[in-house]
């Protein structure tokens, strides 16, 4: 394999990297064997700068310091330190939350005229679901409670449970979480509570800490499910869409806007102004507008108005190179700062839109909800200047792009499951597990990372998955890893899908009459949309009479690299979920705590992490998880049977 | 001949060395195994600080070894072909003399077997691994007579 090869599986970021390298122009790649060799005590886990007495490190072979000044063992400081990535993860999600949540207001407040309430019927479901009685209410109303329920989550004074946890749990759950004290009340409480308890001098038992972290993952995932509903109210509920993904998107007739980052609010705006400014681009001499998508950004608009994919995160710098795209609006999370310099080889507009996230040198358009037309078009005519000063010679597009099937929300997939049992939709899913025509659900979340050859983890356990007939669901740059790849297709059925999974595929489709037929891989969201797996899986443990942690449904982050990706992992470990990561995290330089989140967190919350950087011996582990799960179910069930008997 | 250089004032104390010369002592070579290897890893380098300075301390290969004419079994010796001053550990008899000889610390003693540990200069690879892990390039390999 060459060393380029050794980098990436994506056909289209390859014959990039190659490009970039004739060209003298800088990856992430190149940055990342700069470093090399990665700082070892930071990589186990075992370096502490929370005082400044430090930084203190433990030596990880036992002769040097096996404390900090103050005294904290090596299982104290790994423990802090994987505590406050949590609380960084739940700072990113929540306040994403938060924004949609603010924006609705703004939009209910007549502060906000751009945006409309998308998806009344939604509004109405999560009402219900949250005990508050729509009956008679108008859409602006039901919007407004809901807006408000969401913000109490994060502001509640009173010790009872966020809302968004509460609702959209199992009450074996819900139980669980409040008999182990980590149920949150409020999600910047649970944020401030990790990063006071985690300061100089305070705690110290590692396993107290972890517990700390889990209240703070579970307020993640309060603030990532809220955001899901608020931002479906919002743009609407994706439903089934047809688009395409990998560089190949990009269009060298046609002024290209890349839309990256995570929250849509402007994102969605660009995209409709820029159908409107079509003529603007032709009075350039383009073809016309072509807005594309990158990281999570990408999957909102991808999911909502079938924008295409142009790639994932760690190949972000790799779209710019192709000299094709004249501007590139970014919001927040996962931007790496290096796309300035970038830019600045190119014609192309780095515009940066959040007051809070900003770049030096780049162009920054404030996002004002109450003018978000105004600054879309703004973006939109620098990017349509932009394109006057491409450089045709310098344009470079790799010809390769995958159909993909996306806008896989819960509600969508439901619809698919009631073609063949209208009554109890999600039966169609339940009775394949018990008839064991599929062997479990495998969700694929996280991001890519340097550390892993990019894609490969996420596509050889889909492909290894998939042939062993388990339901593929996605989302984040997982999700962009398999549409590039062209995994959400029907034709990717064909070649990696078991007997089984292609029967139940092939038997859905037909049924629901589903164009095109249905995709190997599910699509269900952005990173934050998580919240739709989980919801997938609560409504199995239901219809199983059980919790998330009995059901045969795994999750797994092969290429793992944000604080996010942290904080959702240990929400997917306390609700149940056997979770994998590709990337070790820093907490093998305490033996107590990798034991306790390899090992003790599946004997209390039945979920574990189970830590493997071996594509293929991670499949394998994925399917043992699964098989072990089937047989403790058939098990139980099969023993009560035999009570029943007895009687 | 090759010999290994600190350039002082570029020395961070981050104890990268320390780790890498442990890592290239290891059977996995892999950070994230190698703390679960038993016995763990030994480092040959060390980091001190005087004032504000920090010093790799490693050995320097004397030219007039103390530590060979201290070892009273011969262990210690002179690898003529490498030019390195090396220990054949199945001579060392834990006597500590080289130990108390060497002039600078150099030379550790290895408790769970009981032998003088050293820097070999890492014979197997094309740099050593301290120089190699050093982020701020103050270890650095050149020909002695170029630098004097
Ligand atoms: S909190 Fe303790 S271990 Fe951490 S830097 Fe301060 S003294 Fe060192
Ligand atoms: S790695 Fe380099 S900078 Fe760090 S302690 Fe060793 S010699 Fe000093
Ligand atoms: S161990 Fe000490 S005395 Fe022996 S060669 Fe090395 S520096 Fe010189
Ligand atoms: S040369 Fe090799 S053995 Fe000597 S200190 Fe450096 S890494 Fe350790």
């Amino acid at each position: 394999m060459g060393r380029l090869e050794g980098r990436t599986v994506d056909p289209a970021a390859l014959e990039m990297l190659k490009r970039a390298e004739e060209q003298g122009l800088e990856t992430a790649w190149d940055r990342c064997r700069a470093q090399e060799p990665l700082c070892g005590f930071g990589n186990l886990g075992v370096c502490c700068r929370i005082c400044l007495q430090g930084p203190c490190r433990i030596d990880p072979f036992g002769e040097g310091a096996t404390r900090g000044i103050c005294g904290a063992q090596d299982y104290s400081i790994v423990a802090r330190n994987l505590i406050r990535s949590i609380a960084g993860g739940t700072a990113a999600h929540s306040d994403h939350g938060r924004h949609v949540a603010l924006t609705l207001l703004a939009h209910l407040d007549g502060q906000a005229p751009d945006y409309r309430i998308a998806d009344p019927a939604k509004a109405e479901a999560v009402a219900r679901r949250i005990g508050l009685n729509p009956a008679g209410k108008t859409p602006q109303e039901i919007t407004r409670e809901v807006t408000l329920a969401a913000l109490r989550d994060f502001s509640r004074l009173e010790e009872e449970p966020c809302t968004w946890v509460t609702s959209t749990v199992t009450p074996g759950m819900t139980e669980k979480f409040e008999e182990c004290a980590i149920m949150p009340s409020n999600i910047n409480g649970a944020i401030a509570e990790v990063m006071h308890r985690s300061t100089m001098g305070v705690d110290a038992d590692p396993v107290n800490l972890i517990f700390g972290g889990l209240k703070s993952a579970l307020a993640d995932y309060a603030g990532c499910h809220l955001s899901t509903d608020l931002t479906d109210i919002l743009f609407g509920t994706p439903r089934p869409v047809r688009s395409y993904a990998n560089l190949g998107v990009i269009d060298p007739a046609k002024v290209n806007i890349t839309v990256h980052g995570h929250i849509p609010l402007l994102s969605e705006i660009v995209v409709d102004v820029a159908r409107e400014m079509e003529d603007e681009a032709r009075a350039a001499g383009a073809a016309g507008i072509n807005v594309v998508g990158i990281c999570c950004t990408a999957n909102e608009v991808l999911m909502r108005k079938g924008i295409p994919l142009a790639t994932n995160f760690i190949a972000q710098e790799l779209a710019i190179m192709t000299g094709a795209v004249d501007a590139i609006i970014v919001d927040l999370q996962c931007i790496m700062p290096a796309l300035k310099t970038l830019c600045e080889c190119f014609h192309t507009r780095l515009i940066t839109t959040i007051p809070f996230s900003k770049i030096p040198g780049a162009y920054h358009v404030d996002f004002r909800e109450e003018k978000a037309k105004e600054s879309a078009r703004r973006i939109v005519k620098l990017a349509i200047e932009a394109y006057r000063e491409r450089d045709p010679a310098r344009v470079h597009v790799p010809q390769v792009k995958n159909e993909v099937v996306a806008g896989f929300s819960l509600e969508a997939m439901l619809e698919v499951f009631a073609s063949v049992n209208r009554e109890k939709p999600i039966r169609a899913l339940v009775d394949a597990i018990e008839e064991g025509e599929i062997r479990g659900i495998a969700l694929f979340a996280g991001c890519t990372n340097t550390k892993a050859r990019h894609d490969e983890g996420h596509l050889t356990i889909a492909r290894e998955l998939a042939r062993n007939d388990v339901f593929i669901v996605a989302t984040g740059c997982a999700a962009g890893a398999m549409a590039k790849a062209g995994y959400m297709t029907s034709g990717a059925v064909k070649e990696f899908a078991g007997p089984g999974l292609t029967r139940f595929l092939e038997r859905l489709g037909k049924a629901s009459g589903f164009d095109g037929g249905l995709p190997l891989a599910f699509h269900m969201g952005s990173c934050v949309d998580n919240s739709r797996p989980v919801d997938l899986a609560v409504l199995i443990a239901k219809e199983m009479g059980s919790d998330v942690a009995d059901i045969p449904f795994v999750a797994t982050a092969p290429e793992a690299m944000h604080e996010k990706a942290v904080s959702i992992g240990a929400w997917a470990v306390t609700l149940g979920f056997p979770t994998h990561v590709g990337v070790i995290p820093p907490v093998y330089g305490s033996s107590l705590v990798t034991e306790v989140v390899t090992k003790i967190a599946e004997d209390v919350f039945g979920g574990y992490f189970i830590l493997e950087t071996d594509p293929m011996k991670a499949a394998e582990k994925l399917i043992e998880a699964l098989n072990y799960r089937n047989w403790r179910r058939k098990y139980s069930t099969a023993s009560l049977d035999e009570a029943m008997v007895a009687e | 001949m090759k010999e290994v250089f600190v350039r002082l004032a570029r020395c961070v104390g981050c104890r990268q060395c320390e780790i890498s010369c442990a890592l290239v002592h290891s059977e996995s070579r892999d950070i994230h195994q190698a703390v679960w290897e038993r016995p763990l890893p030994r480092q040959r380098v060390r980091v001190t600080r005087e004032g504000s300075e920090y010093y790799p301390l490693r050995c320097f290969h004397c030219e007039d070894a103390p530590c060979i004419g201290a070892c009273i079994t011969g262990a210690m010796h002179l690898d003529e072909d490498v030019g390195t001053v090396a220990c054949d550990t199945t001579r060392c008899v834990g006597c500590w003399m080289c130990v108390m000889v060497c002039p600078y610390g150099s030379i550790r003693i290895h408790e769970g077997q009981k032998v003088a540990l050293k820097c070999d200069r890492c014979p197997d690879e094309d740099e050593p691994a301290c120089v190699r892990g050093c982020p701020t390039r103050a270890l650095l390999v050149k020909e002695r007579a170029l630098v004097v």
